[in-house]
């Protein structure tokens, strides 16, 4: 769910527009220095329409009801953590002003729970995974998954400790944090099987566009042959002599 | 295209809101956004005075109530969430229809509903009342980073063929014979999210080349979508009326006017 | 001899993935010449035409556009020289305005103020879009928006049009009026393209590709009435269709009031 306005007080709502604001520069940054340059406002705007398509997937959980895809770990494995999280914060900022999905006042915390920190955690858990496991190109599925599989429930105990400092209401803290995981982890379930699922049919395609699965291209030699060129039964007579 | 989208937002009209500059009306949303929610618990003829301001706001739009009503579906989960809130919530308990509810839940919960459903509703007046386009000039004009008013742009351009693209593979499950039931599913549903991450990704790299093929740099300017020149249009097109604009162009230098002829 | 608009020779090319779809493509076409690239699927035609303006960088070879190489130093040039009408319009129109798409490329060659108004107006009213000009292209119908991206590329005032499957998903009536407007042009067109009574209509000439090389070069209705040459390389015709008994090409229309393309 888009946290909505007066979910949070002020200050906590201000406090999560600097830290989203800030993580949106050092991502501008970043974005342009290292994974996209000036394909940048093309490539993620495009992904962006991407997430935005993909949340509106609801994939069945049990008993009826189901969730939606957040994309955070998604994004940050086949794009990379700074564009996904450019990506991630237009989605947001879109869906608050054209769609009235989410506060205008929660901006800041929405893009901060569900754009930093399922790009940060997931990104960073399929990394950490990445580093002390073999390197192999087929392992690449398997680890994204398990990205989400972590910043689903991570995302919702941050909430949690939002909510814990500036929720508008007092709700007692295990209660809550309980709840929230319980659901949380059904829903990282499904995220981490269809973005490991994902990735995998991806890499079977075009290996080259997974970030996290990047190589350096192997440089092979170019073949040239020169086949001879058919002049049609009838003599033509292209203006200018051809060679 | 453009039909049944669902997400078609905007309300074509010409009330004096739909005139508005976007960045004073997105300022507007915030401010006001920013004290409803600074307004303190048990101020009640504050929120009245917030809801009758926004009352009026909505009314001289001109956008039909229903219009908006039926839109207010993206508040469903808060509705959830709110409803919750009783039974969960710390401290003295009153009795509601044989249920024990928390007193502070209940006050936080009609709190939280009067304070979202403003903000629900001012934000979906905003998009009623501006195009995509103007939204997306105010917020370059809010300073909003360029980069990000960029990437936003192209979001917004392809949002239609991307969801499209989604809603046909749907349409080809569906034909044959597969809904998305329960988690054995998945696998499926996660093929139709690599494809389209790899067609999105690929009309990304698509456009990027036509952008290239038309001298891009690393800049879009952002201005383009009017005439450029002063306010008369010299060449006497007709097509300068009603965008009535302040920037005058910079003098066009000889050398460009030059006729593009090479050796 | 004159200097060849578009001079390519020896061109090769592999994808970074390390799939090559060129193997040394030697191609001139002249000033004046409206020339069909016809080629089965996969064929490299595609390939062929992003190095015309320097989108791709040759792996081996050359190319040179009236002379001048495709090189980094002279993108900018080369750039404005060829203009390449994208197969889909979806990716060549990604502004929020007709106006919009039409004046960027003329904007990043330095047009600024009236002059650019003008560029831009007289491109939309050569493909006979100038209402439009401040819808937003996604309102607009397919051939609608396949005109404004020949009007985006026109607006550059090019030396040569490149259009890759102009045709493509055209109701008749629609590629009708895309014939009429490129037999109206008087430019430089190199036209890929599967349809082979609008290769036939509209060029003269017409070479094959097939597998990353040229294979045939000659008038497109030899080519055409060459029934062992088009099996070879997987190209059919239309049903019903025979080149043998359709009259002679209409020739290049007198082009009245001024056109935008430079004169060779
Ligand atoms: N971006 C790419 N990366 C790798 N291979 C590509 C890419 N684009 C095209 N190819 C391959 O290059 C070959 C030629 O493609 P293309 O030039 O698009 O053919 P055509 O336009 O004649 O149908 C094809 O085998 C195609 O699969
Ligand atoms: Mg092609």
């Amino acid at each position: 769910m888009h946290v909505p306005d007066g979910f949070f007080d002020a200050p906590t709502s201000a406090a999560t527009a600097v830290v989203a604001a800030s993580a949106i520069g050092t991502s501008l940054y970043l974005a342009r220095r290292r994974e996209l340059d000036d394909r940048t406002a093309p490539l993620a705007g495009l992904v962006a329409a991407f997430v935005f398509a993909t949340q509106m997937l609801n994939f069945p959980v049990a008993g009826g009801t189901s969730g939606h895809l957040m994309g955070g770990a998604l994004a940050a494995v086949l794009v990379g953590p700074a564009t996904a999280i450019l990506c991630l914060s237009v989605v947001f900022l879109v869906q608050a002003l054209l769609f009235a999905d989410g506060g205008i006042t929660a901006l800041g915390t929405n893009i901060l729970l569900m754009g930093v920190v399922t790009v940060l955690v997931g990104y960073g858990v399929f990394r950490v995974l990445q580093a002390v496991l073999p390197k192999r190109a087929s392992l690449v599925p398997l680890l994204a998954g398990l990205g989400a599989l972590v910043s689903v429930p991570a995302a919702a105990l941050v909430f949690v400790g939002l909510f814990e400092v500036g929720g508008t209401v007092d709700v007692p803290l295990g209660t809550l944090a309980s709840a929230m995981l319980g659901v949380h982890v059904l829903i990282g379930i499904g995220e981490a099987v269809i973005t490991a699922a994902a990735v995998a049919a991806i890499l079977k395609v075009r290996p080259d566009l997974v970030h996290g699965a990047r190589r350096l291209p192997t440089a092979t030699p170019l073949v040239v042959r020169t086949s001879p060129v058919a002049t049609p039964a009838a003599p033509a007579a292209p203006t200018g002599g051809e060679a | 295209m453009g039909a049944g989208h669902g997400h078609r937002l905007h309300f074509h009209g010409h009330s004096a809101l739909h005139r508005a500059a976007a960045h004073h009306k997105v300022l507007a949303l915030l401010g006001f956004m920013l004290v409803v929610v600074a307004t303190p618990r048990g101020w009640w003829w504050a929120y009245l005075a917030e809801g009758v301001l926004l009352g009026g706001v909505v009314l001289a739009s001109r956008v039909p109530l229903g219009f908006l009503a039926r839109r207010m579906v993206v508040e469903t989960p808060v509705l959830v969430f709110a409803a919750l809130l009783p039974l969960i919530a710390h401290g003295e308990r009153v009795d509601v229809l044989g249920l024990s509810l928390s007193r502070s839940g209940l006050e936080g919960a009609a709190l939280l509903l009067v304070k979202a459903t403003f903000g629900v509703v001012a934000g979906l007046t905003l998009a009623a009342t501006t195009e995509p386009q103007a939204l997306l000039a105010g917020l370059a004009r809010l300073r909003l980073p360029h980069q990000l008013v960029q990437i936003a742009a192209f979001m917004v351009r392809y949002l239609d063929v991307v969801t499209d693209e989604m809603r046909r593979m749907r349409v080809a499950r569906e034909a044959r014979g597969f809904t998305a039931r329960d988690p054995r599913h998945w696998g499926v549903l996660a093929r139709s999210v690599g494809a389209l991450f790899i067609r999105s990704y690929e009309r990304g790299e698509r456009v990027h080349l036509a952008m290239l093929a038309r001298g891009y740099d690393g800049r879009i300017p952002l201005d383009l979508d009017r005439p450029q020149a002063p306010a008369v249009a010299p060449r006497g097109h007709g097509h300068a009326h009603g965008h009535a604009h302040e920037h005058a162009a910079a003098p066009v230098p000889a050398l460009l006017t030059a006729p593009a002829e090479h050796a | 001899m004159s200097t060849p608009v578009l001079d390519v020779r020896g061109l090769a090319y592999a994808y970074p993935d390390g799939h090559q779809a060129l193997f040394g493509v030697d191609l001139h076409v002249h000033r004046g010449e409206r020339v069909a690239l016809l080629g089965p699927n996969g064929a490299g035609k595609t390939t062929l035409v992003l190095h015309l303006n320097g989108i791709l960088a040759a792996g081996a070879g050359t190319v040179a556009v009236s002379g001048l190489p495709v090189a980094k130093e002279h993108l900018q040039e080369i750039r404005r020289r060829v203009g390449v009408v994208f197969q889909d319009p979806d990716d060549q129109l990604f502004l929020g305005s007709v106006r919009a798409d039409v004046a960027f490329g003329p904007h990043n060659l330095g047009l600024r103020g009236a002059e650019l108004d003008a560029r831009v107006m007289t491109a939309l009213e050569q493909v006979g879009m100038a209402e439009h000009v401040d819808r937003p292209p996604h309102h607009l119908s397919f051939g609608q928006r396949r005109r404004v991206a020949v009007a985006t590329v026109l607006a550059m005032q090019p030396e040569v049009l490149v259009l890759d499957e102009p045709s493509s998903n055209l109701d008749p009536a629609s590629r009708r009026e895309l014939a009429d407007i490129l037999r109206s042009l008087d430019v430089t067109v190199l036209m890929v393209t599967h349809d082979m009574p609008y290769a036939l209509e509209l060029c003269e000439r017409s070479v094959i590709l097939h597998d990353g090389t040229i294979v045939a070069d000659g008038s497109t209705r030899d080519l055409l009435t060459d029934d062992a040459l088009m099996a070879r390389h997987r190209l059919e015709l239309p049903y019903g269709f025979d080149p043998r008994t359709v009259g002679p090409a209409p020739g290049r229309a007198p082009a009245p009031a001024a056109p935008a393309g430079p004169t060779g």
